[in-house]
């Protein structure tokens, strides 16, 4: 029969019609501004810099190695050594970054600085929203610094096996300092 | 500004005896064209005599680019070819790469691949029959529905990758990270719901009597042509060949599923549509399969290092069935931490050279549908 095929069209358009007024499987929108989804626990957004401690400059995990900014697929990292270094976790002296930039405007958000990095310094943010009426997009040292405290919230799980595994290399070197003998004073 | 080659001219106006002709440049900003895709058509009355494609409007220098950067950082590039399948065309390029660096990838992670590769090509057909329906004048209705699928998909590569479109997700001889909890019992979840959302999709237009008369017999792609053309992907499929080549080259783990291969008859607008829609049952098909089978163990080899990926010279190309076609990587190394040479095979760009011939004494009207079902995505086409 002609228009068989339309009516049955019509009849579905009007079951998903009046189905959007109750049903949780077509209600699958949000009222964006007011309401807001919880990212999930994996989004990657920018790269931050997590420090350990109060003090960004002091607890700054990055050693200024450069693999993120070589293995940047956009190339928008910008990394200059210092030439004074500064104890990590472990107590050892490390280089630290004197100038760390990430163009904001290049950046793809991939990843991959996060991923290459062998420090667990560098990592996704889940921060979205980042419009502004400047238009000088370079986030520098002090920009990107973020917290350890701030990181165990975004990425728990994550964050958790990071802590797990340095606090194991930190027992490990202070094992390795009480056995070594002290050097006596002649 | 150096004049085009005679055979790319458009004819001037009033070439032929008695007809006033009149050229128009559709796009690049025409909403119909699926991004910034510009053709000079040539019509007489409504009837179209020539079509000159003109694209370059979204190059990017992407082969150039990845011969500069390292194989790694090559990788979220390729999310940006067709923006809508990142993940098959990941897959695309380590696959290239593990072909000419003999990596062996472990059993979990080919079975990841698979899976969302699947989920890929269910978003991806969801995407463009919505789409179609649009072009063929069944406003936002049809490609509301079908978004709402693949917002259900989207959130699982979220979930898995971090990313909804680019998810840069697979690494050589594995893939980046592996599934969160909960996440197959998801993916079974949606997989389901998908099904009863195809019965409720087809339910909705594929009888349509006026969708059908808008669509059969437009756009007849001949099985010779679409041969002789290269084209690959449903496009071809709808035309009769039978060419898959999950079929042909049983990359990855696909000679252990069962599916069939949908085949249209004429190679008009509608088989296009219909093969797509079947599939997408096919695709639901292996997914069942692929999520039921999932092995534990490894998802990366751990031997392959991430970084300074240095492979012996040599060349290799590497292809799979992405949603729109034969999506291949030519890759030659000269033993640096680059490729030499870098090439894509983008399904797009070929199965968009035989539009001329499929549009020729249709209208403009049909233009539009015709363009629409080939399925092509600028990102691809231009790099």
């Amino acid at each position: 029969m002609l228009g068989r095929g339309i009516l049955r069209g019509l009849i579905e358009t009007w079951r998903n019609f009046q189905g959007s007024y109750y049903d949780p499987a077509r209600l699958t929108t949000v009222q964006y501004p007011e309401q807001k989804l919880p990212p999930q626990e994996n989004a990657r957004t920018f790269p931050f810099l997590v420090y350990d401690g109060e003090d960004f400059l002091a607890g700054m995990r990055c050693t200024a190695c450069s693999i993120c900014a070589q293995e940047c697929p956009a190339h928008c990292i910008k990394i200059v050594k210092d030439t004074a270094k500064k104890p990590d976790y472990l107590g050892k002296m490390q280089f630290q970054p004197q100038v760390f930039n990430i163009d904001m405007a290049v950046c793809m958000e991939c990843g991959i600085c996060a991923e290459v990095c062998p420090f667990d310094s560098i990592k996704m943010d889940h921060v979205f929203e980042l419009s502004s009426s400047d238009r000088l997009m370079v986030l520098q040292k002090a920009d990107l610094a973020k917290s350890n405290d701030y990181f165990r919230q975004i990425h728990p799980a994550e964050a958790a096996a990071v802590d797990a595994a340095r606090a194991g290399e930190q027992r490990k070197a202070q094992a390795k300092k009480d056995a070594s003998p002290v050097p006596v004073a002649s | 500004m150096i004049a085009p080659p005679p055979e790319l001219q458009t004819p001037a106006a009033g070439d032929i005896a008695g007809h006033d002709l009149l050229e128009i440049s559709m796009g690049p900003h025409h909403p119909s064209t699926h991004g910034v895709f510009r053709m000079n058509v040539v019509l007489d009355g409504e009837t179209v005599v020539k079509l000159t494609p003109v694209f370059g409007y979204l190059h990017r220098n992407h082969e150039k680019i990845a011969e500069k950067n390292s194989y790694l950082a090559s990788i979220p590039y390729t999310d940006r070819l067709d923006y809508i399948c990142s993940m098959t065309n990941n897959w695309a390029y380590v696959l290239s790469v593990e072909k000419m660096a003999g990596l062996a990838v472990p059993e979990r992670a080919e079975y990841i691949r698979v899976i969302v590769s699947e989920l890929t090509r269910l978003q991806n057909h969801a995407c463009l029959a919505g789409f179609l329906l649009q072009d063929m004048g069944a406003l936002g209705t049809p490609m509301m529905y079908a978004f709402r699928e693949r917002e259900k998909i989207l959130d699982l590569f979220e979930s898995l990758s971090g990313s909804r479109m680019m998810c840069n997700y697979m690494r050589f001889s594995g893939c980046r990270c592996d599934l969160p909890v909960g996440w197959l019992e998801q993916a079974v979840k949606v997989a389901a719901g998908f099904d009863s959302f195809l019965d409720h999709f087809e339910a909705l237009l594929s009888e349509n009597e006026i969708l059908r008369a808008r669509s059969q017999g437009v756009g007849v792609l001949p099985r010779g042509l679409a041969v002789n053309a290269g084209v690959t992907g449903p496009a071809l499929r709808a035309s009769g060949v039978n060419y898959d080549i999950r079929k042909v080259d049983k990359y990855g783990i696909y000679d252990r599923f069962k599916f069939r291969v949908p085949l249209g008859e004429r190679g008009d607008v509608f088989d296009r549509y219909m093969v797509r829609i079947l599939e997408m049952r096919e695709s639901l098909n292996i997914l069942d399969q692929a999520l039921r089978d999932i092995p534990a163990g490894a998802i990366v080899d751990p031997k392959v290092r991430l970084r300074n990926l240095r492979p012996k010279p040599g060349e290799a190309y590497g292809r799979i069935e992405s949603p729109k076609g034969e999506l291949g990587f030519y890759l030659i190394s000269d033993g640096g931490p680059s490729p030499y040479r870098y090439r894509v095979r983008p399904p797009s760009l070929v199965n968009l050279t035989v539009l001329e011939d499929m549009c020729l004494g249709h209208t403009i009207a049909d233009v539009v549908i015709i363009l629409g079902s080939i399925d092509i995505v600028l990102g691809e086409v231009d790099r």
